[in-house]
């Protein structure tokens, strides 16, 4: 679970332009991965078990992972990075497998992506760490226990593709999968007293570097101002046709 | 520095605090908001969602938890409030009577047979409570009170009327408020299925219209013993419930005030008069600021106020002059926004009128602006001016 920008937020960036300003932000949790969640607590409903919540982050996730304690995961593990680690998505993948592996898993759930930095590697980068199979973009999962296998619906660009894998596996959630629930207010206060167990990042021995650095950073061009044409409403309507075929190359 | 929160209280607010009222924001934005319109112009209150709100536990949320309640702060309450009355003052009434009002008094005056017997199942909403103390001639006076409570073998017999009682008609349990043969005001708890009692729906309400609001007749209803609240004796017991309500009223203005303030802004930005956004006006500009200001100063006053309850440090008379003074300065609020929003702000479509129309129920109900002036001033001078 990752702790994003709330996508209302204005993005303003740092000096030296490498990463946004986080001051006054309104940090919340990344909305695909609420669907992870929420599919993780109703599996537990349905099967019993557990679910270990598993973030990655400064002490100020520690914000995102009371709200998933909230909505009933079990516990959770934190992976505690500060300013000075440089990270790209296979480090934050390795970091997680590592976890994974201590804390043992039936089924791992990311959401498909996280929508700060839109990567959609996490998920697949920690299967492939560990060597699970990995189904991805899932509107629609069923789980066998019994077989230890999952039947799971993705979808794909005009079309719904069923697949089948053995457990465990990696499942990163599209939105559809479900309607996340609220944090009720007895489950907020019980969320309190959940373990968090933090983990300091230098603890895990991952020194490698990074594979991708972020070279620079920088706001997309404001829009130009919109066109409006005025006159007589058949010349206009011409005028709007030739632009739209001419100009925007839409027709 | 943000709209809803000018001078960054967020800041002291702990993270159960700021998590408790996301999730009722939460709850209320999708369940609440987009319906809230049509709902106050049929005059309905959307009972569907009373399960909902009791297992999001928005009813006796600072009781224990034996009784069903999560211990929560009194500011962790307030802010509930404060995102109830987003929605609408309507919605926070039915959450302030169910648990400031009927809740308070059985677990405050109550046996521990009947707090077993009501708490848990009216904090999650399968029993709903109404207080009934005004009557017809006794509102800002309710020592004036008619309703008696006539000993009789095996308990009491109750007789009288009592009016403008919220959730009246969707109650099963009413708190009554009685005088007894010695004239001592005594509380009761009355099933309202007992025989000769019976509620009457006010249905010409211009306020309030998403609100139940009852008339109720005890026609010689008998109680047993057991109904009888043993811990409350004379007037103080229900004006010490009023206070818990009167607090979650100080909270709760300050949501239907930032709901005025969010939507006058933003018609402000996009309304074009004269080729520009009215909010380029200086007239407008003076007048989203007059509003701020005044939100600004209701969040004071409510954090300040949820603060000293937590610390059992809280006084009556700032309570009287909290409920007063965010109840007036939300009244102000709603009607600038709805004279910054034109013709379109006297329609449903948009939140002011219907803000501003509850808001008159506001300032008068759980004591008049009056009542709380002449509260505040005995506390001032000393001197009893009612
Ligand atoms: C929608 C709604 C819901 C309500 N829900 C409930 C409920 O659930 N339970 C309940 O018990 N009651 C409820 N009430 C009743 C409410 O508390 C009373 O209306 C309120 O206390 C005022 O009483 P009144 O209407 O009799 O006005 P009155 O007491 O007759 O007052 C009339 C006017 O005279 C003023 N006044 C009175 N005395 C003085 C004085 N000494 N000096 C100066 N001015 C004075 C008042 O401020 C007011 O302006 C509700 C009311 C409404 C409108």
């Amino acid at each position: 679970m990752k702790q994003v920008p709330d996508t209302a937020t204005l993005i303003r960036l740092q000096p030296g332009a490498k990463q946004i300003e986080t001051q006054g932000i309104k940090w919340v949790i990344n909305p695909y991965d609420e669907f992870a969640l929420e599919e993780g607590l109703r599996l537990k409903e349905r099967w019993g078990g557990e679910v270990v919540l598993v973030a990655l982050g400064p002490a100020r996730v520690e914000e995102a992972i009371r709200q998933g304690l909230a909505m009933g995961a079990d516990r959770a593990v934190h992976v505690l990075t500060n300013d000075a680690v440089e990270l790209d998505v296979w480090l934050v993948a390795q970091a997680l497998a590592r976890v994974c592996r201590e804390e043992g898993y039936d089924l791992i759930l990311t959401g498909k992506q996280a929508v700060d930095d839109d990567q959609a590697q996490v998920g697949p980068l920690v299967a492939v760490a560990l060597g699970l199979p990995q189904v991805t973009v899932v509107v629609q999962l069923a789980i066998d226990a019994e077989s230890r296998r999952l039947r799971a619906e993705r979808e794909l660009e005009g079309a719904i593709e069923v697949v089948e894998a053995p457990l465990p596996a990696v499942v990163t959630a599209q939105r559809g999968l479900n309607e996340p629930r609220y944090p009720t207010l007895p489950n907020i206060m019980k969320a309190k007293r959940k373990e968090v167990r933090t983990v300091a990042w230098e603890s895990l021995g991952l020194e490698a570097a990074p594979l991708v650095r972020i070279e620079s950073l920088s706001l997309p061009p404001a829009r130009p101002a919109a066109k409006i044409l005025t006159g007589d409403p058949e010349e206009a309507a011409r005028e709007l046709a030739r632009l739209l075929r001419e100009e925007a190359h839409v027709i | 520095m943000t709209i809803n929160d000018f001078f960054d209280l967020e800041r002291w607010l702990s993270p159960e605090e700021r998590q408790i009222r996301d999730a009722v924001r939460q709850f209320v934005e999708a369940e609440v908001r987009p319906h809230a319109g049509r709902w106050w112009q049929e005059g309905r209150f959307p009972s569907e969602l009373i399960g909902p709100l009791g297992e999001l536990g928005v009813f006796g949320p600072t009781l224990p938890e034996e009784y069903g309640g999560a211990g929560v702060s009194g500011v962790a309450y307030g802010l509930m409030m404060q995102e109830l009355e987003r929605g609408d003052s309507g919605l926070r009434s039915f959450a302030s009577v169910q648990s400031g009002l009927s809740m308070y008094a059985i677990y405050r005056y109550g046996s521990e047979r009947q707090k077993a017997e009501y708490l848990p199942r009216m904090a999650r909403g399968e029993v709903i409570g109404c207080f009934g103390l005004t009557e017809p001639d006794a509102g800002s006076d309710p020592g004036a009170m008619r309703t008696v409570a006539h000993k009789v073998a095996g308990g009491y017999r109750l007789h009288g009327a009592k009016r403008w009682i919220t959730n009246g008609n969707l109650a099963q349990v009413a708190v009554i408020w009685a005088k007894d043969d010695e004239g001592v005001v005594r509380g009761f708890l009355v099933p309202t299925n007992a025989p000769g009692f019976s509620a009457r729906e006010i249905h010409t309400k211009a306020s309030m219209r998403m609100s139940v609001t009852s008339e109720l007749y005890l026609d010689q209803v008998e109680v047993g013993e057991e109904a009888v609240l043993p811990g409350a004796h004379g007037l103080s017991a229900p004006l010490s419930c009023l206070t818990q309500a009167r607090f979650g009223i100080a909270f709760g203005t300050v949501g239907a005030a930032l709901d005025c303030l969010e939507e006058a802004l933003e018609y402000a930005k996009t309304r074009i008069a004269f080729g520009r956004p009215i909010a380029a006006t200086q007239l407008v500009q003076e007048r989203v600021v007059d509003m701020l200001s005044r939100v600004v100063a209701m969040q004071l006053r409510a954090l300040q106020l949820g603060r000293l309850y937590d610390q059992g440090a809280l006084h009556y008379p700032q309570v009287s002059l909290a409920k007063r003074d965010n109840a007036r300065a939300a009244l102000e609020v709603a009607r600038m926004a709805r004279e910054l929003l034109g013709g379109n702000g006297i329609s449903v479509d948009y939140a002011a009128m219907r803000h501003l129309a509850n808001l008159e129920t506001v300032d008068t109900y759980e004591g008049t602006y009056e009542i709380h002036t002449l509260i505040v001033g005995r506390a001032l001078t000393g001197e009893n001016a009612f």
